[in-house]
């Protein structure tokens, strides 16, 4: 194989396979960002994003459709995040701490109902088909894409806009800035996190569901591979803003294709290496956007880390 | 770590030496199975379609022997939790034979505790155990290369391409003598195959597991196999993108009903069964027990739809070979990197014991082990 078409290959398996791993990335981080932007930061994620995909995929099972699979993931998703929002709202609790809890606790709960799961087939989620203009195999199969990752991108230029826009989005914002001038305002800051964390939650959901019903397409306990708590960080690689978000997606997802796709053109000499890109990755984007004279641009005023 | 920690485990120590000394020592209880306690500790789920899941139907065996009690943990993960979950299956359940079902649990942990509870056996699925090693810990295993050996006969005749693809966990011994073993059957019937590996570094890893089955087709291979622990990814993988596929450590037949050739299977149940019966009958149990079809340690999935009749037929043939005791490692065979392995006219036996210390690919594999 010549080089140029090596380069190919790996090219376009990075582009393809951005498209297939990114969208957990993506549906967590905007869960993770609307949450943060409202003032509290839910590390339980990582547990809505198993135990989305356990549910997802056992309503998929049992009642033939992978949509309503997903539904319930998101439902399931919102309910840890009220479980979360409510626990934040007693005096004196850390949400960091309560999200390692919930993270534990929605990983425990997905194994133990998971158990029965992990034999039968369900029904998958479908691709529709954007490469039929090309006579290559390979564009054709990375453009199989699944309406979920078009529906993320949907909901990250929706939130993006919302978030500027629109009132609820100003709300949203006031009370991750500064809660005493929510309340002068009279919001209620409690509710207004709470549902923001609810909604994070079913996005995490969501993104658990992709997993398990999309791809790689099965349930098992060792299904994520850190996605979840990935996804936290790359909330703040993507400075809280949605679009951002997306672009941020994409480049774990890629990241995450770099060593399969090199091994399989030959390149295989430290492919520990390559395989730990997406981790990599993490560690210099937090080493990169950190710095102990500054907080960072676009972090809500309210949130603990940062206060 | 604590006091009060170092002192509650000398308690149970100590209390579980009296136990042993008011049963008439340990021995004895071994001898007779009517109170056997067996332990069994797993790396990932029971039914992860793979490793775990091909022991544990064996356990389920073993658990219809009259007797025999048997107590299971699953995510047990190679790390001081598993020696945790063997001693409190020791002190708590009274386990006399352990069996440590994963390759990363053998040093240190078993060695130690072999060491620390004499009176126990423990037996560990890999070829690990040594002259040197405790005398109550051992090793059991199956050699997987044979079946898949006759996996790559049947893949070097599905393939039009003539490019196998492998997705591989980790670069030990065993790893890669499967998949020397399996481009050995492909290049037995067709000398233009070639077998191209990807190491994911995790025994088990669902999402790179899946990318590495889908960068191997696009690279242009149309038969796929694996040595991970659960294979379900990958076979699922190869039937989406309508290409054929060959199993590993238990069935994956029902996961691709178009494309499954067919696949190489452990039979754990053959040496627990024999096990039990040792211990029923008070023979000890041998430090060291391996084999393959010629003893029915392993066995190759019922053919799936995938299969033609001409790799029917080959496989079949060369199962029967290889139980008839006719080498795999024929000569000439190089290594990668070109030197010599075997001269031509030369073979290796199909249990010589260098093979269990394979740290080579040779050559037609393309893949690196670093």
């Amino acid at each position: 194989m010549s080089d140029d078409a090596g380069l190919m290959t790996v090219l376009l398996a990075m582009f393809a396979g951005a498209i297939r791993v990114s969208t957990p990335f993506l549906f967590v981080s905007l869960g993770e960002m609307l949450t943060e932007k409202s003032g509290r930061i839910n590390l339980g994620l990582e547990g809505t994003l198993v135990f989305g995909a356990m549910s997802g995929y056992a309503i998929s099972y049992h009642t033939g459709s992978p949509w309503f699979g997903v539904l319930v993931a998101g439902i399931c998703g919102s309910c840890f995040g009220a479980l979360h929002g409510y626990l934040c709202k007693l005096p004196k609790v850390n949400d960091i701490a309560i999200g390692i809890v919930l993270m534990l606790f929605g990983t425990g709960l997905a194994f133990f109902f998971g158990k029965a799961y992990i034999q039968p087939s369900a029904p998958r989620l479908p691709a529709i088909s954007f490469g039929a203009w090309s006579d290559h195999p390979g564009i054709r199969q990375a453009l199989e894409i699944n309406p979920l990752f078009l529906l993320g991108i949907v909901l990250a230029i929706f939130l993006w806009w919302a978030l500027r826009n629109t009132r609820y989005g100003l709300i949203i914002r006031t009370t991750g800035d500064s809660a005493p001038a929510a309340l002068a305002l009279g919001i209620n800051v409690d509710r207004v996190r709470l549902l923001s964390t609810m909604a994070g939650g079913f996005f995490a959901g969501i993104g658990g569901s992709f997993l398990s019903l999309y791809y790689p397409g099965s349930w098992t306990e060792g299904l994520s591979s850190g996605q979840g708590l990935m996804a936290v960080a790359l909330v703040i690689f993507a400075r809280w803003n949605p679009l951002y978000c997306f672009w941020a997606a994409l480049l774990f997802g890629a990241a995450g294709a770099l060593g399969p796709a090199l091994q399989s053109i030959g390149i295989s000499r430290g492919y520990h290496f390559f395989n730990a890109a997406p981790y990599i990755l993490t560690l210099l984007i937090m080493i990169a956007s950190t710095s102990p004279r500054r907080s960072l641009k676009g972090a809500p005023g309210e949130l603990s880390i940062t206060k | 770590m604590s006091k009060f920690e170092l002192s509650r485990r000398n308690m149970l120590k100590s209390s579980a030496a009296g136990l042993a000394a008011l049963s008439a020592g340990g021995l004895s209880r071994l001898a007779h199975a009517s109170d056997l306690t067996v332990g069994i500790v797993y790396v990932g789920p029971r039914d992860d379609f793979g490793w775990n899941q091909a022991h544990a139907v064996a356990a389920a065996a073993l658990k219809d022997v009259p007797g025999v009690t048997v107590v299971e943990e699953e995510n047990v993960p190679e790390t001081v939790a598993v020696e945790k979950s063997m001693e409190s299956m020791i002190n708590l359940d009274g386990a006399k034979l352990i069996f440590a079902t994963s390759f990363g649990y053998y040093k240190p942990f078993v060695l130690d505790l072999a060491g620390k509870y004499t009176d126990v056996e423990f037996r560990h699925a890999a070829p690990l155990w040594t002259e040197a090693d405790p005398k109550n810990a051992g090793s059991y295993f199956g050699y997987l290369d044979q079946a898949h050996y006759v996996n790559g006969v049947a893949a070097g005749l599905s393939t039009t391409s003539n490019k196998l693809g492998f997705v591989a966990a980790k670069p030990i011994g065993t790893v890669l003598r499967n998949i020397n073993s399996f481009l050995l059957g492909a290049r037995k019937v067709n000398p233009e195959a070639t077998v191209q590996v990807i190491f994911t570094g995790e025994w088990s890893m669902p999402v790179r597991e899946a990318e590495a089955a889908n960068a191997l087709v696009d690279a242009g291979c149309d038969v796929l196999t694996c040595h991970v622990d659960g294979p379900k990814v990958v076979i699922e993988t190869a039937e989406s993108r309508g290409i054929k596929c060959c199993g590993h450590n238990a069935s994956q037949a029902p996961l691709a009903p178009k494309g499954f050739i067919t696949g190489a299977e452990y039979k754990w149940e053959t040496i627990y069964k024999m096990f039990a019966a040792n211990l029923a009958e008070g023979q000890p149990l041998p430090n060291f027990t391996g084999g393959g079809f010629d003893v029915d340690f392993v066995r190759s999935t019922p053919y799936g739809a995938g299969a033609s009749e001409a790799a029917i037929a080959s496989a079949d043939a060369a199962r029967a070979d290889v139980k008839a005791g006719k080498p795999i490692f024929v000569g000439p065979i190089n290594k990668q990197d070109g030197s010599p392995l075997l001269a031509a006219g030369a073979s290796f036996d199909n249990y010589e014991p260098s093979l269990d210390q394979t740290d080579y690919l040779i050559e037609g594999v393309v893949g690196s082990i670093t």
